[in-house]
């Protein structure tokens, strides 16, 4: 045994250098590459088999809606409103626009101000007291029942008009859409690289200017799925309309009055005692169901426009 | 045309860490100026101070005197004001993914506010001939995203990007080191020619590439500017014993 510290082992012996040849492999080698072959093939077939969960229980829906309720559909349910009990036909036209005016409302009101609130929490309030205490409220009011947004909304705005409307309903709708936009703007901001802001800024783009037209652009696509996303949640929702849009058997196109909405339309005829009702509270579940599909499709293909070659 | 900087008693922090101690340098204008140093010596924090860049980092500090012909950039202008006199070009090519090609050359006059069409069309023109890439974009300029070029490419629409506003100073942070040699003799060129124009700083960890395109040289190590001289000198009659065994690779 060398004492000196630079000693190399002299080289290994041709014998033991040798690989075996490549055609005769070890027990071990094949079990191995069966081994993972399995692993590999099972993993995929995990990964599918979760996308078909996924994907099945919203086209069972859609297909015991259509089953349930096209019969239903025709032109007079686009058309006409409610008929009065004991009559047949009628329809929820009005409750459809009723729908799109409360949504309009919400979304005018909420997509503005979670943007708004999400920029703060990604571009300015980094670190900063306030941006924790918004990031806490807005994960709260992301979990607080839709039923206890309806009461809290009717003892802020119903009780303080003495009545229900289109505005108020479209509130309750607006808050909660706002945690949702305000968390997913702030998490798709963070995934722009910090390079993109220092070339802004390096060309002497002021801040704000650079939030804008760079890093809000930069990540929009994000941004617009979760607007998307939380439109489609509270398109669906009925406990926050319960006590504030009010629901109106009638056409109603003025803010401060009750107004129809299809949720609450689909309430009032689900839990009625006629078989003609539930009829058309399928055709409504159908409706509704369609119209969120619709709506989401068209902002995605209008925000895929205008998308340059390469761009990623 | 290029304006000489002068800085003195330049000191810079990250929270409590001392990253630039005390640099007094003069750099002439239209001359191109090499820093050197080993990774983490102060050289990006450095050019980062010449156009206020520094301080976008929340726990950055810097204190001294960093003189623009006869403007203190510290006291006498608005950041956004120095950054729009002098340029940057960063490590790694940055373009704006959602915009063309035009719209990158273009974005520091729009983004400022400017409209003007024919000057636009113009501007966007000259910066990219003077950055060698007007030949191989011309076709697509508003077809393309500035992603989608070769990663050499969108290097120099970076610098056309930086030139677009007419700067009087041009500062490049290590910007051939993440391109192949082709790229990189190509931006070399580019700084060759570019020099006669603008003041350019470059840092780099290339020696060779400080001697071809720099007449003069810095050494940083530590936070601390240890010799500043003519290249031909740094590289053959270093007046300092560390920028020796810097040069010649003994450590770095």
């Amino acid at each position: 045994m060398s004492t000196n510290p630079f000693h190399v082992p002299p080289p290994p012996s041709e014998e033991t250098v040798k690989s075996p040849p490549s055609n005769r492999k070890s027990a071990w080698t094949r079990v191995n590459e069966v081994r993972r072959y399995l692993v590999n093939h099972m993993v995929t077939f995990l990964a599918v088999l979760s996308t078909v969960l996924v994907i099945v229980p919203l086209v069972a829906i859609l297909i015991y809606l259509i089953y349930m309720g096209a019969s239903s559909l025709n032109l007079a349910f686009f058309t006409k409103i409610p008929a009065p009990v004991g009559e047949t036909g009628g329809g929820m036209a009005n409750a459809m626009v009723g729908s799109g005016i409360v949504l309009a409302l919400a979304s005018s009101m909420g997509i503005p101000v979670g943007i708004a609130a999400g920029v703060y929490l990604a571009e300015f309030g980094r670190g900063k007291l306030l941006a924790g205490a918004v990031r806490f409220t807005a994960d709260v009011l992301n979990g607080v029942p839709s039923i206890v947004m309806g009461i809290a909304i009717y003892s802020l705005v119903v009780l303080q008009q003495h009545h229900f409307s289109a505005f108020a309903g479209g509130v309750a709708l607006a808050i909660m859409m706002v945690p949702t936009i305000a968390r997913t703007t702030e998490e798709m901001l963070a995934t722009v690289p910090h390079s993109i802001r220092e070339a802004a800024l390096g060309l002497g783009v002021p801040k704000w200017r650079a939030v804008i037209s760079v890093t809000l652009k930069t990540a929009s696509p994000g941004i617009i799925t979760g607007c998307m996303l939380a439109f489609a949640r509270v398109a669906g929702e009925t406990a926050p309309l319960l006590f504030t849009a009010f629901g109106n058997q009638f056409w109603s196109f003025k803010l401060t009055e009750p107004i129809a909405a299809l949720p609450l339309q689909i309430y009032v005829y689900a839990v009625s005692p006629y078989d003609e009702w539930h009829r058309l509270a399928w055709a409504g579940s159908l409706v509704l169901i369609v119209m969120i599909m619709v709506a989401v499709t068209l902002v995605r293909i209008y925000a895929s426009r205008g998308v340059l070659k390469g761009a990623s | 045309m290029g304006v000489s900087i002068s800085v003195e008693h330049l000191n810079a922090w990250y929270g409590t860490t001392h990253t630039l101690q005390d640099i007094n340098v003069n750099l002439p204008a239209n001359h191109a100026t090499a820093l050197i140093g080993p990774s983490g010596c102060g050289k990006s924090t450095f050019v980062r101070c010449l156009n206020r860049m520094h301080e976008t980092n929340p726990i950055a500090r810097a204190t001294g005197v960093v003189k623009m012909g006869d403007i203190d950039i510290y006291k006498d202008a608005q950041p956004v004001q120095i950054r729009r006199r002098v340029g940057m070009v960063f490590q790694r090519p940055n373009p704006f993914p959602t915009m063309s090609i035009y719209d990158n050359v273009a974005s520091g006059l729009k983004l400022n506010g400017f409209r003007n069409r024919a000057v636009l069309d113009e501007t966007v023109e000259r910066s990219l001939k003077s950055a060698a890439l007007w030949e191989e974009v011309k076709d697509d300029l508003k077809k393309k995203s500035g992603a989608s070029l070769s990663g050499g490419q969108q290097q120099r629409m970076c610098i056309a990007r930086a030139l677009a506003v007419d700067p009087e100073v041009l500062l490049m942070d290590e910007p051939a080191s993440a391109l192949d040699p082709v790229s990189t003799s190509k931006i070399e060129d580019l700084i060759f020619q570019l020099k006669s124009q603008y003041t350019i700083v470059i840092v780099t960890h290339n020696m060779q590439q400080a001697a071809r395109v720099a007449e003069n040289t810095g050494f940083f190590l530590n936070g601390k500017m240890v010799e500043f001289d003519s290249t031909h000198k740094i590289f053959t009659n270093p007046k300092d014993k560390r920028t020796e065994d810097y040069i010649t690779g003994r450590f770095g």
